[in-house]
């Protein structure tokens, strides 16, 4: 069962992913059908079942020396930057559809 | 900006029939000397882009560490509020797209945090209100967005400065508990006093290691709670206050004249002292939180934290109460100067060297604020303040002995404060002591006396402030170094008492 | 096999150099059929390879060994003289950062990127003293099963270049079937690199989840990539292994298990070894030839005194499901941070929301934005219970199907793929029929225990691979197991030497 396209733009919106209508119409039926397959795990009993999120057993992070330590070169840094005033990387202004998160 | 009028009356900023609802989401950056996940400094003020490294600047194939010491001062903090410490808690991925976001998404803590369940005290009226602290955790910090402005040709863009992303955060979000702009005022100094009693940070708010949202809605007593906005882009605890009272007003006239006050996010415009709503449309944020894989949960063992506990120093509260009951000084006083852990321990210091604690929290709270307001200091450290306190301890000591009187000692101080000189040094250079010498004193009384017959007549009339005028005159003469006391001793004597 | 290249490039029998040229030449009368490589860095391994012959060839004429033997190129470090990998040429996955040299984990939004970090086990690698001839080429940010979703080209199976070499590890195991280079790296997600080494019939190797320092591999799915050796024999997988694992302090998820001296136990007798043999992998969906196959080598492993029995993972029909829920939906988050900013491609298009999504749709192919897509559907509100979160209990399960197992059975044993390699546009038109690809593979991802694959019969004459799984960090038991049958298994006519193209 396909998802509606409306939920499409939702989702390609969140994930910041441009969308031509043909290919909504296709994410939507395939997006669809593969979570109709996923419909599967609602047949297991996951009563009490705590989710596994972290592969090994008993992992606790490990925490590191507060050291500082000298990183990148502001060139090395920007070395791979598309756009950049001096120092700084350069980027579009947020428009009207973007805000701040926090 | 249309003005907002405030109905008549009202407590502290709340008009009055209204009740307001605030509470306060603190940022607070931690004293570290690497970033949150990885090892680069947190040093203010680098230039941009060169505290940065693969990791905070989110580049492929890079992993986060945490660092520990972040860790162990927001054990601290969380203790000093009053907060319970979650033995187990992890961290988790906030999701967004934001340009000064190197990963777009914040590691960050959601549903298990590392504190929960606190409090601090605020001064009200004559005793304190509990303000409840709801949760603490750790995060990570973003970059810098400049958005140039004014520029034709830069204002299309903005400029992104890495060097702050990574640093470690707490966030500290209160319960709604506050009642008035005051209160939030309060909480946010107390919360600050606490922090940098801890060393847990330095809490500047201009300078971006304290930042505040706030929440806020009105009600009428009794009723239940309004619709909330939400105020951003706050500098100061005075903006903090001024923009409440702004947006609580607003609320209240667009309630009293039967509107509604619409959900949103409103930033605070300083210049024009108001807050605005956003022009963007407000999209409802879907953060898609889920346990970061990268991070294993964080598990503390509680020994540790009880250590951390132990080794709190003395919290503003405890000071503030050891001041009123072992130094006799008046509460509010005492309140004032623990409020600055640089400030009570100069006061402390002082007083080991000068063991009148009224004498000298009189100067603290007197002279030594003042300078420090003017000057614009905001004092982390003792040394940060321009005076030592041995040599303040001096000058007490010599207002005591009567070698200066109080006049000059206020011009000894401030020269002490420009050239940090003992004051013997600057009364001798400047030959301020103190004339006690009778027989000087009578002869510029004499002199006075003879100089002003009208002066004398209003005296002998019964106006006793023309006395004042007498003494005045002679200090004059005396260059400011005449004993006070003796002047009006001579002068009462000399021309007896007044109205006669 | 390496070893004994090691050896006589020590002993001055072999020049690096000459090693190094010869894999170049290959590189060149193949590659271009083949494409595996998206990166070649001739110069720098030859001049790299030169230097150690120059180096070793001083210590001769110095009449002993001394301690260190200067190497050249961007990344290269101190090496010892008896360095374990010294003059071994390699290639490496594109999704593995290597300092100086170009990464593009086959993706458009990273086609001129270049890293100014290499990841540890190219950090590893390098002081062991092996020498890197380029980036292989890969299914775009490891989503793939068939090398087809690479941006650039796909990679041709060696043993016929009408089919797959499998993916998302295609120019790594394609490069060491067709002899281009001894060993290669890949990575492992949800089977990339055995798959590959299934349809191509090499060794393949997937360490337990921690073994293997993920700093420096470009993050698929966090909770379940590893880095692993592709080989020709299972004596050089051991090897690469020894080398490449062990903690790293720039990995939190990096285990602090030491390090087995993997050779050591091979040759040791697998007599006793108990071998389950899950039912669930031997069902309908496996091809005739691959099921013959795997019979064969179990009774080589009877054959060999191991008990081998049938047991059950009852929760492997749900595994796909909770993969490809929990895959994606990482990788949603970890692909966020292509956005145009920092590094890689840019399309500007007025604000920034524009440049966004503009660059992330002209930047990321077809099979990534169906995988974010899904992905950020499986964590957003209202649906993050039933879909992320469910998927992660449901992997506790079958995590626990294997615990089960484990408390029985010395390794388990399976094919690594139900078919032989397939052709080319073969399964690209439906998705859901490429993840059935990994059905074999995916489980093991899931648990976080090590598996390696390695040649075990053929059909249709292409590659079978039989796929041995074991309890956390058991690598060494895998192993020994794995190198047992190879041996036996040594003179079969299916066994064609690697470096010929079928």
């Amino acid at each position: 069962m396909p998802i509606s396209i409306a939920e499409v733009e939702h989702v390609a919106w969140l994930a910041r992913l441009a969308l031509g209508d043909e290919e909504k119409q296709l994410m939507a039926e395939q997006l669809g059908r593969i979570l109709d397959y996923m419909g599967k795990l609602r047949e297991v009993d996951t009563e009490g079942v705590p989710p596994t999120f972290h592969a090994l057993e008993g992992m606790t992070v490990p925490l590191r020396e507060d050291v500082a330590r000298p990183g990148l070169s502001p060139e090395e840094a920007l070395a791979g930057a598309p756009d950049r005033v001096g120092d700084l990387f350069r980027v579009p202004r947020t428009g009207e559809t973007e805000g701040e998160g926090a | 900006m249309a003005e907002v009028r405030l109905p008549g009356g009202g407590r502290g900023g709340v008009p009055a029939g209204w009740e307001a609802v605030i509470g306060l989401e603190v940022h607070v950056e931690l004293s570290t000397a690497s970033k949150m996940f990885c090892h680069c400094s947190t040093r203010f003020g680098a230039p941009p882009n060169s505290q940065v490294c693969p990791v905070c600047l989110g580049l492929p194939g890079v992993l986060p560490v945490p660092n520990r010491q972040a860790v162990e001062l927001a054990v601290r903090a969380a203790l000093a509020l009053n907060c319970r410490v979650a033995t187990y808690s992890k961290f988790d991925r906030k999701n967004y797209f934001y340009p000064d976001m190197p990963k777009n998404y914040q590691i960050s803590q959601y549903d298990l945090p590392l504190a929960s369940d606190g409090y601090l005290e605020i001064p009200v009226g004559e005793g304190s209100k509990r303000i409840r602290i709801r949760r603490l955790h750790l995060e990570e910090d973003t970059g810098k967005s400049m958005h140039a402005a004014d520029d034709i040709v830069t204002a299309r863009y903005s400029l992104v400065d890495f060097n702050r992303a990574g640093i470690p955060l707490v966030e500290i979000v209160s319960e709604p508990d506050m009642s008035t702009p005051e209160e939030a005022r309060l909480y946010l100094e107390k919360l600050k006093a606490i922090m940098q009693y801890c060393g847990v940070s330095d809490c500047r708010m201009e300078q971006g290691s304290l930042r505040c949202d706030i929440n806020v809605s009105v009600r009428r007593p009794g009723e239940k709670a309004g619709t909330r906005t939400e105020i951003k882009n706050l500098n100061s605890f005075r903006a903090v206050e001024r923009s409440l009272a702004y947006e609580i007003a607003r609320q209240v006239d667009l309630l009293s004249s039967g509107r509604e006050v619409e959900q949103e996010t409103r930033h605070w415009d300083e210049a024009a002292g108001c807050t605005r709503t956003l022009r963007t449309k407000e999209y409802a944020h879907d953060y898609r939180y889920f346990p970061d894989p990268d991070l294993p949960p964080l598990v503390l063992d509680p020994a540790w934290i009880e250590e951390v506990r132990r080794s709190l120093p003395e919290l503003p509260d405890a000071r503030r109460e050891r001041y009123v009951r072992e130094m006799g000084l008046p509460p509010y006083d005492a309140g004032v100067i623990t409020a600055s852990r640089a400030l009570a321990e100069f006061f402390e210091e002082t007083v080991r060297a000068f063991p009148q604690p009224k004498t000298v929290s009189n100067w603290v709270m007197g002279e030594v604020r003042r300078y420090l307001n003017e000057h614009g200091i905001d004092p982390e450290e003792p040394g940060d303040i321009p005076v030592r306190p041995g040599h303040l301890a001096e000058l007490l000591a010599m207002v005591d002995r009567g070698t200066v009187n109080m006049r000059v000692a206020r011009q000894v101080f401030a020269e002490m404060w420009t050239s940090g000189r003992p004051p013997a040094e600057i009364v001798r250079e400047k030959g301020l002591e103190q004339v006690s010498d009778e027989a000087l004193i009578e002869k510029a009384v004499e002199e006075a006396i003879a100089a002003n017959p009208a002066v004398v007549a209003d005296y002998r009339k019964g106006k006793e402030k023309a006395l004042g005028f007498l003494v005045g005159e002679v200090m004059k003469a005396t260059r400011g170094r005449a004993n006070p006391q003796v002047v009006n001793r001579l002068l009462r004597e000399r021309l007896g008492p007044p109205g006669q | 096999m390496i070893a004994g290249t090691v050896d006589a490039i020590r002993r001055g029998e072999l020049r690096a150099r000459d090693l190094v040229e010869e894999c170049l030449n290959r590189i060149a009368a193949l590659d271009g059929v083949l494409g595996c490589f998206l990166t070649l860095d001739g110069e720098s391994a030859l001049e790299r390879a030169a230097r150690i012959d120059e180096e070793l060839a001083r210590q001769r004429r110095a009449g002993g060994s001394a301690a260190g033997v200067a190497p050249a190129g961007a990344r290269g470090g101190e090496v010892s003289a008896d360095a374990a990998l010294l003059g071994v040429p390699w290639a490496c996955k594109d999704n593995i950062c290597t300092r100086g040299l170009r990464t593009t984990c086959a993706s458009r939004i990273l086609e001129g990127y270049v890293p100014p970090y290499s990841a540890t086990v190219v950090e590893r690698l390098e002081a062991a003293g092996a020498v890197l001839l380029g980036k292989t080429n890969m299914d775009e940010f490891a989503m793939g099963s068939s090398g087809e979703n690479s941006a650039f080209f796909p990679t041709r199976n060696p043993r016929d270049t009408t089919r797959v070499p499998g993916g998302s590890s295609s120019g790594s195991a394609a490069a060491v079937a067709a002899g281009l280079v001894p060993f290669a790296l890949g990575s492992d997600t949800g089977g990339s690199v055995r798959q590959p080494a299934s349809f191509c019939g090499v060794v393949g190797m997937k360490p337990t989840y921690g073994r293997v320092s993920r700093y420096g591999l470009v993050a698929f799915a966090s909770s379940l990539d590893q880095i692993g050796p592709l080989t020709a024999t299972v004596e050089d997988c051991a090897l690469v292994m020894e080398v490449i694992a062990g903690h790293d302090p720039r990995d939190a998820t990096s285990a602090q298990v030491p390090v087995p001296r993997y050779r050591e136990v091979l040759g040791r007798d697998v007599k006793g070894m108990k071998l389950g043999v899950p039912r669930e992998y031997l069902g309908e969906g496996i091809e005739r030839g691959v099921r013959e196959a795997i019979d064969a080598a179990l009774g080589a492993f009877e054959d060999l005194g191991c008990v081998v029995e049938e047991c059950s993972l009852p929760h492997t029909e749900y595994a796909l499901a909770v993969y490809y829920l929990v895959a994606p939906a990482e990788a949603s988050s970890n692909l966020a941070r292509y956005d145009g900013v920092r590094y890689g491609l840019r399309v500007g298009a007025g604000d920034i929301t524009g440049m966004y999504s503009h660059t992330r749709r002209q930047g990321f192919g077809p099979e990534v934005r169906r995988r974010i897509m899904l992905g950020t559907y499986a964590l957003s509100a209202g649906y993050y219970d039933a879909y992320y979160l469910k998927a992660q209990k449901v992997r506790t399960l079958v995590k626990r199907d294997f615990e089960e197992a484990f408390s029985r059975y010395d390794l388990l044993l399976a094919p690594t793929s139900p078919t032989v390699a397939f052709r080319l546009g073969e399964r690209t038109a439906d998705p859901l029929s490429m993840y059935m690809a990994d059905v074999c593979t995916i489980p093991v991802n899931l648990a976080g225990i090590p598996a390696i694959s390695i040649p075990c019969g053929e059909s249709e004459g292409l590659p079978v691979g039989l796929q041995i799984m074991g309890p956390p960090f058991a690598e060494a038991t895998i192993l020994q197991a794995a190198y047992a049958f190879e041996r036996a298994t040594a003179t079969a006519p299916w066994r064609r030497g690697v470096g010929s193209n079928g």
